[in-house]
């Protein structure tokens, strides 16, 4: 069975069907791509995969798990992480405090054993520094863990949204345009990055891009969404020869 | 780790702060070099400190504007004055009786800050900043409205008078509506309030400085991310609103045990006291506890320093607050205070490389 399985989900705003029976099935390990022209619904597709919407109708298992119509916290306790668009970073916070609030609901001690001081209090938090540290040494952060957040270099805060959304353990990471905005360089080190969080963490990845040598190099499978509806789906090489997937991008 | 360092170091200047002004003012009060005009506000001077630390734990740790902070601060002041006189015969120890009406003072203000943080919390910015304003008079005059009255029969209840209270011959009244509570202990010392003081600081920096700080901040920083991590926002903010809403109860408390009698006018807990608050918070530096102290205490210390020029006081009080707040906030004269920063390090550092 797919990890994550994903039946015919839809949301209108306002008599806009904004995605109409979306269906999509990934298995454990995929790096899976999201295309599609602006506007298409791609981030909508996220948000409801994240419970930022509920669908009006259709269902969302995670590992077997019904996901449909639980709120973001659940999802995320279940095991989705998911980046931004337009990065959402903590800004005044430090680099190593950012990913330590990723890192909140597995690392735990109540307000009072903070407040107080109490040797949990030591404890918890020796080793929230410790896996913090780790994740930051996986994206290159660690030198600049001390740094706030918003005085990081763009690609760095693009890396350490990735590293947050790590911290809390998840199954599946979604991420939102993660090139957007890098020059190739950068893209050719996110694409490593990305292979590599896969293969180091045995991580499942559904990725919304548009940048095409991105997802051709590192995508298994695509799904092409035009219209907040299922264009095609299947092999990355068979849906970019598509003639439907040129027209949708170029137009006719 | 070298941040917990740094933070031990900045928390330990903050504490040593204010105990380094309380052993100032001892030696002032020891040695005869305190006009009583600023012995009477010693007291009062920590009460605003502690409304400045907790409120700046709404307004610049969780990032909600807050006009209501006086309302807590009330309804702290009159549980705990309430409980002390309730108590005048039960308990005789005028300490034991101060000490239980600040934890009393401080749960009612904190259940008071979950009950309108539950509804208003919702809100942000603007219209939270207005509700809670809102919450603050109404409190106040409720409070002003309230009749309590105690005899053999047990309490008795009003909003109207006194008479209507219906009290026996042995029946005394507690609460005077408008006139409040009369006849409360002067139990507020100056070292008792800066333990306060160094009691608000102590819960207020740890908690910054934890996991649930960490929460508040990330929820203040970008609620949208914060709850895509699996932080819960209502349970974190109406955390963070209630310790604020607490503390400000405990500053009542002191303030009804600096007087013997407690009234709750609109000078005392009215709007302009919140929006006075505020402004310490705001000049201090939103977020910046140390900066909620200094602001405190050199705005409510200025007045009277400028007694002796009467006619110009208020005129320099105001000319002082606006260059605060420029070179507090302004782009320019934040970066020109970061150049300086940098010079001052430069210089440190080749003084000491010249030592070694």
């Amino acid at each position: 069975m797919a990890m994550l399985d994903v039946r015919n989900i839809g949301i209108s705003f306002g008599g806009l069907k904004a995605v109409d029976d979306f269906s999509v099935a990934i298995e454990k390990g995929q790096l899976y791509g999201l295309i599609g022209p602006n506007g298409a619904g791609k981030t909508t597709v996220f948000n409801l995969l994240t419970g930022v919407y509920k669908p009006d109708n259709g269902s969302i298992q995670l590992d077997g798990r019904n996901l449909t119509g639980k709120s973001t916290i659940e999802i995320n306790k279940a095991g989705i992480a998911r980046t931004f668009q337009n990065i959402r970073l903590f800004k005044e916070l430090s680099v190593l405090d950012n990913v330590k609030a990723g890192l909140h609901n597995y690392y735990s001690y109540s307000a009072v054993t903070g407040i107080l001081r109490l040797p949990k209090y030591h404890k918890v938090e020796r080793e929230m520094n410790e896996r913090a540290m780790e994740l930051l040494k996986v994206f290159d952060l660690d030198k600049e863990w001390d740094y706030k957040a918003s005085n990081l270099p763009y690609g760095k805060q693009r890396k350490l949204e990735i590293a947050r959304a790590l911290a809390t353990d998840p199954k599946l990471l979604l991420l939102d345009e993660p090139a957007a905005g890098m020059n190739p360089n950068e893209t050719a080190e996110l694409m490593d990055t990305i292979r590599f969080v896969r293969d180091e963490f045995d991580m499942t990845i559904l990725l919304i891009e548009h940048d095409m040598k991105l997802v051709s190099g590192i995508c298994e499978k695509l799904t092409v969404l035009n219209f907040g509806q299922v264009l095609t789906q299947g092999e990355t090489s068979e849906v970019l020869n598509d003639k439907r997937v040129i027209t949708a991008y170029l137009g006719e | 780790m070298k941040s917990k360092n740094k933070i031990l170091v900045q928390n330990s200047i903050t504490y040593g702060l204010v105990i380094l002004c309380w052993i100032l003012a001892e030696v002032l009060i020891r040695t005869g070099n305190m006009s009583s005009l600023m012995k009477g506000l010693l007291v009062p001077l920590c009460i605003y400190v502690i409304l400045a630390v907790s409120l700046n734990l709404t307004v610049g740790i969780l990032g909600e504007l807050s006009l209501g902070h006086a309302g807590f601060m009330c309804v702290g002041a009159f549980s705990g004055a309430f409980f002390t006189k309730v108590m005048e015969t039960v308990i005789p120890s005028v300490g034991l009786r101060f000490f239980l009406a600040l934890l009393i003072g401080a749960a009612v203000a904190g259940i008071f800050g979950i009950l309108i943080g539950i509804p208003v919390l919702r809100l942000k910015g603007d219209y939270l900043a207005i509700v809670t304003l809102a919450f603050g008079e109404i409190i106040k005059n409720l409070i002003n409205v309230m009749y309590v009255g105690k005899d053999s029969t047990g309490f008795h209840f009003s909003t109207k008078d006194t008479l209507s209270l219906g009290l026996d011959e042995s029946g005394v009244v507690l609460i005077k509506g408008a006139q409040g509570i009369t006849g409360t202990p002067k139990a507020a010392t100056f070292t008792i309030g800066v333990l306060l003081v160094l009691l608000t600081l102590f819960i207020v920096l740890n908690l910054i400085n934890s996991r649930t700080g960490r929460a508040i901040m990330s929820i203040r920083d970008n609620r949208i991310a914060a709850e895509s991590i699996g932080i819960n926002i209502t349970k974190y903010k109406l955390m963070a609103f209630a310790i604020s809403a607490a503390l400000a109860g405990v500053a009542g408390v002191l303030y009804a045990h600096n007087l013997s009698s407690l009234a709750a006018t609109p000078k005392s807990f009215g709007y302009n006291m919140s929006i006075m608050i505020l402004v310490f918070v705001v000049l201090g530096g939103l977020g910046n506890i140390r900066g909620s102290i200094i602001a405190a205490v050199v705005l409510t210390m200025l007045p009277e320093l400028l007694r002796g020029l009467n006619d110009y006081r208020m005129l320099i009080y105001a000319v002082v607050l606006i260059v605060m707040m420029i070179f507090n906030s302004s782009p320019k004269a934040i970066e020109m205070r970061a150049v300086f920063m940098e010079k001052l390090r430069k210089n440190r550092k080749s003084t000491t490389k010249e030592a070694a």
